[in-house]
């Protein structure tokens, strides 16, 4: 992150601050990512042929069967955000942006996990305990 | 009046402002949908019974398949217009758009196929019983039972078998769409003829029976009112379905006038498809997870 360079320059220009090998407007480093786009695509295909075969496989614990199928939901969606979103080499202030997101989100998870722990031991019924 | 927009990366935020915006506009989005997932966890975690397979797997997977596809296509549509190829443009953008109406097709279908599939359940064990028998023959009450025990998964946790839960699941002569006992009985309608599903292990429908209004406790197409999980269910996937079609709407908008803004402004039209593009690969980032939650889990 911490080399300057942009995505965000126009078709066919040149970039401001180039670095030569990070130029990312170049119509050779523009061809390269397509083949890369090309390769995840058919990863998230795999992937999703993958998670519907887990579906047939019987596992006899539901804690490993919701572990496998989220790990897997969980690299493609890497995939996604990584390339597609070009997240793996991205500026400085999305990364803020998503920290902030990434700790809420956690947050919010969080409670609902300990809301679901924090049940009445009594409960009350018509003002009295059932 | 013209709004002034900046091309070049604000020295700042070494960003172009319009994708500084859409990545706020995604994290709130993140927020959102959370939100959805942990009510989802709650409330399948604090549910006695959750049902399963009540949604097809080959229509959900097909679903997936289109909507990754779509992903491909639009970076490619942007990475086609960095390369100076409005024309490529085109190709993969259309592939986009048509992705994103046949998701929305095959969307509509599913949600159609839940409105007219109906649960009926009896005021009593007896009465349950003598239509169960009229619709699988004598083994009627336990083929029922096994569809009971199939839907909830009974054979694999600890819930309970309980008798007044179980209801007859099938379709209604001539497929109502989304009716219910209160509107059947306010037309007046004193019977429906009623085609009950396949017992466990075949495919083949039973005989169409009658059923007499007046023995009916409860009846409900598979809507957001039949159960938590059908309510969970359509507010997510309506949600997911709302931002696809707001998607693909203004993937529309740049496909048609690419000519127009290719000649006036090239580089923010390919930022605009940037930023479009970045919205479109959220909304097929909710779909993977929300697939194998829903349709899998």
């Amino acid at each position: 992150m911490s080399h300057d360079h942009s995505h965000s320059h126009g078709p066919g220009e040149a970039c401001a601050h180039d670095h030569g090998h990070d130029d990312h407007n170049s119509p050779e480093y523009i061809q390269k990512t397509i083949k890369k786009y090309l390769m995840v695509g058919g990863i998230l295909f795999g992937g999703t042929v993958l998670t519907v075969l887990m579906y047939y496989v019987h596992i006899p614990s539901v804690a490993i069967t919701i572990a496998v199928a989220l790990l897997i939901a969980s690299v493609k969606a890497g995939f996604v955000a990584g390339v597609f979103m070009h997240l793996s080499d991205e500026r400085k202030m999305i990364y803020g942006v998503l920290l902030c997101t990434v700790f809420f989100l956690i947050g919010l998870m969080a409670l609902t996990i300990w809301a679901m722990h924090d049940q009445p031991f009594q409960t009350m019924i018509g003002g009295k305990p059932a | 009046m013209e709004i002034p927009y900046t091309v070049k990366p604000r020295p700042d935020t070494g960003l172009y402002n319009a994708k500084l915006g859409i990545w706020l506009f995604l994290a709130s989005e993140v927020m959102l949908f959370g939100g959805l997932f942990s009510s989802y966890i709650l409330l399948r975690v604090g549910a006695d019974l959750w049902p399963h397979g009540m949604l097809s797997i080959p229509i959900g997977t097909f679903n997936t398949f289109v909507l990754i596809a779509s992903s491909v296509t639009v970076v490619m549509a942007w990475a086609n217009l960095k390369l100076g190829n409005p024309g490529k443009f085109k190709f993969y953008m259309a592939i986009t758009i048509l992705c994103a109406l046949g998701f929305l097709s095959v969307k509509s279908y599913e949600y159609y196929v839940k409105f007219t599939h109906y649960d009926v359940w009896f005021k009593d064990d007896a009465t349950a019983e003598k239509y169960f028998k009229a619709a699988y023959g004598e083994k009627g009450p336990e083929e029922v039972r096994e569809l009971f025990v199939d839907r909830f998964h009974l054979h694999n946790t600890n819930a309970k078998y309980d008798p007044a839960q179980i209801q007859l699941v099938g379709h209604i002569a001539g497929n109502p769409l989304c009716t219910n006992l209160k509107k059947l009985l306010a037309a007046k309608q004193e019977t429906i003829k009623f085609t009950a599903d396949p017992p466990k292990g075949s495919h083949e429908h039973p005989h169409e029976i009658e059923v007499k209004l007046s023995d009916v406790q409860r009846l409900s197409a598979y809507v957001p009112a039949h159960s938590t999980f059908f309510a969970i269910y359509f507010t997510i996937t309506a949600l997911h379905g709302l931002h696809v079609l707001g998607g693909a709407l203004v993937l529309a908008y740049f496909l048609f006038t690419v000519d127009k803004w290719w000649k006036k402004a090239p580089e923010q039209f390919t930022n605009r498809i940037e930023v479009g593009g970045l919205f479109w690969h959220f909304v097929d980032l909710v779909w993977i997870f929300l697939f194998p939650i829903i349709y899998l889990l």
